[in-house]
């Protein structure tokens, strides 16, 4: 018989949250997509541990997480932006499996380069899903609250049939971008724009804004200008949708983006490029190439 | 511009494409057939298919181009949306901008009332928040605008008016929508199922209520 398992928030760092791979299928009723911002890192996090992988991971942001392990052995991997890890103030593995015997604390501490750790517990964070996932979504409010210190996070019981931990596997190291390049097609909307926006955001020169967050990240550069004025009728947005509000600046929408939206679609980026978004820190160069259909 | 119901179909990144008609009328028919098309499998697999105002979008498509070819070669009828199940909303009036949407309409109070609870609304679409239905409904000439200021704070279950749309908070948050009322209604319980009350294509009535509760 095991022991019920569990985690203890000891320090939840600057934003921590429950994420997998979100929720669809609900976006018609205003339900956003949400789940892990770096998706490949999740999923690696969750491979290392033997978890199938839609188990839900904590997802960090820059400053890490303390925990300790409550009632059982645990087997957690911390993926995603570099960072040091210790286990009772032993260094530990980044990218491996690392066993946490019962009551012991792991620290993950500020990531060296990039914005969002995973961190993966064997048999996954067993939270009580909403609408099919345990996915925090910070634009609603849906899913479980950012971690405060002090709580208590339930473990699932592992499935030994749905995979034994990847203990050879090497997790290659997540793409932290000096110089984030964001490949993109044509939106929907390009013709509320000046002919030629695309080739003008292609050879513009951006930043990442710090008001990025888990909804969009946002951009500082030359505004792009608009042909056509006046509202768009609200419609239906994508993920990765590269949306221009009023001032001009683009903002590329990220898991927690809203169903609908009012600002017109310049371009999209393709989801593939979006892990390396979410790994981009405020201040990081950010150049838009298009990419061929 | 008269395409006559015809679809415009827009690409949308690797995965979706964007369907474009003319009115919130068109939008309705153009759901409801979509709705039935990915019943009986014609559509092949999709993740999301989202009403808006003037749009439909269908996400999460494995190979978009395939449908291409055959949803530019729709046309939907505007008249008469097909008819969703009715839901009656018991409203207290009693809004803190019920008066200003009163002298903007040049009604009395009463008759504002009168007037906003005597039409019979569709949900054209949800967004802004979980279970956040735009209803439509009210004349065009009824649109009012949208407060200058937004409230730092709406209570959930308040019905509110902004442009042509009719719409009930489903929990407290930020809002620039003017309040006519409010509702005990419990608009999203993420334990029902489906989880939002309105969902796209229902009918609704807001029925005057009295002012305890």
């Amino acid at each position: 018989m095991t022991e019920l398992a569990g985690l203890s928030v000891l320090r939840p760092g600057p934003l921590t949250t429950v994420q997998d791979l979100g929720r669809r299928g609900a976006a018609h009723q205003g339900v956003p997509r949400s789940g892990a911002l770096d998706e490949p890192a999740h999923r690696a996090a969750n491979r290392l541990v033997g978890n199938p992988p839609g188990a839900a991971t904590l997802e960090t942001t820059l400053g890490g997480i303390t925990v300790r392990a409550l009632g059982a052995p645990l087997l957690v991997a911390v993926t995603g932006a570099p960072a040091p890890v210790r286990v009772d103030g032993h260094p530990a593995a980044w990218g491996e499996a690392v066993r946490l015997p019962a009551g012991a604390t792991l620290d993950v501490g500020a990531a060296d380069a990039g914005v969002r750790g995973y961190l993966a517990v064997r048999g996954g964070i067993a939270v009580p899903p909403v609408l099919g996932s345990r996915s925090t979504d910070l634009l609603t409010g849906l899913g479980p609250a950012p971690l405060r210190a002090g709580e208590l996070l339930p473990i699932g019981v592992p499935d030994d049939a749905a995979g034994r931990p990847a203990a050879a596997e090497l997790v290659p190291l997540p793409a932290v971008p000096t110089e984030l390049v964001l490949r993109l097609r044509p939106g929907p909307r390009a013709d509320w724009f000046l002919p030629g926006s695309l080739l003008a955001l292609a050879r513009a020169r951006y930043r990442v804004a710090p008001a990025s967050n888990r909804v969009a990240l946002r951009t500082e550069g030359p505004a792009l200008i608009r042909a056509r004025h006046g509202e768009l009728a609200s419609e239906g947005m994508v993920l990765g949708a590269i949306q221009v509000p009023p001032d001009g600046h683009p903002v590329v929408l990220l898991a927690d983006h809203p169903v609908t939206g009012g600002y017109p679609v310049l371009g999209v980026v393709p989801e593939a490029d979006l892990a390396a978004a979410a790994q981009a820190r405020p201040g990081t160069p950010v150049r838009f190439v298009p990419a061929r259909r | 511009m008269d395409r006559r119901g015809e679809v415009a179909v827009h690409p949308v990144g690797d995965h979706a494409l964007l369907l474009e008609v003319d009115s919130g009328a068109q939008v309705a028919a153009l759901y409801a057939r979509l709705l039935a098309e990915r019943a009986r499998g014609g559509l092949g697999e999709v993740a999301e298919i989202v009403p808006a105002a003037r749009t439909v979008l269908l996400d999460g498509l494995p190979r978009p181009t395939d449908l291409v070819g055959e949803l530019a070669g729709w046309r939907v009828a505007g008249d008469a949306p097909p008819e969703g199940p009715l839901i009656s909303i018991p409203t207290v009036y009693d809004g803190a901008d019920l008066a200003v949407v009163a002298a903007h309409w040049g009604v009395s109070v009463e008759e504002a009332v009168a007037l906003h609870s005597g039409v019979e609304y569709r949900v054209a679409f949800c967004g802004f928040a979980p279970g956040f239905g735009y209803l439509t409904g009210l004349p065009a000439d009824r649109a009012v605008p949208r407060r200058a200021t937004p409230r730092p704070s709406v209570p959930a279950g308040a019905v509110a008016v902004a442009g042509e749309y009719t719409g009930i908070y489903p929990r407290s948050s930020p809002g620039g929508w003017q309040l006519l009322g409010r509702t005990d209604l419990m608009l999203w319980d993420a334990e029902r199922e489906p989880p939002a009350l309105l969902t796209p294509g229902m009918r609704v009535r807001f029925v005057p209520a009295s002012v305890e509760r």
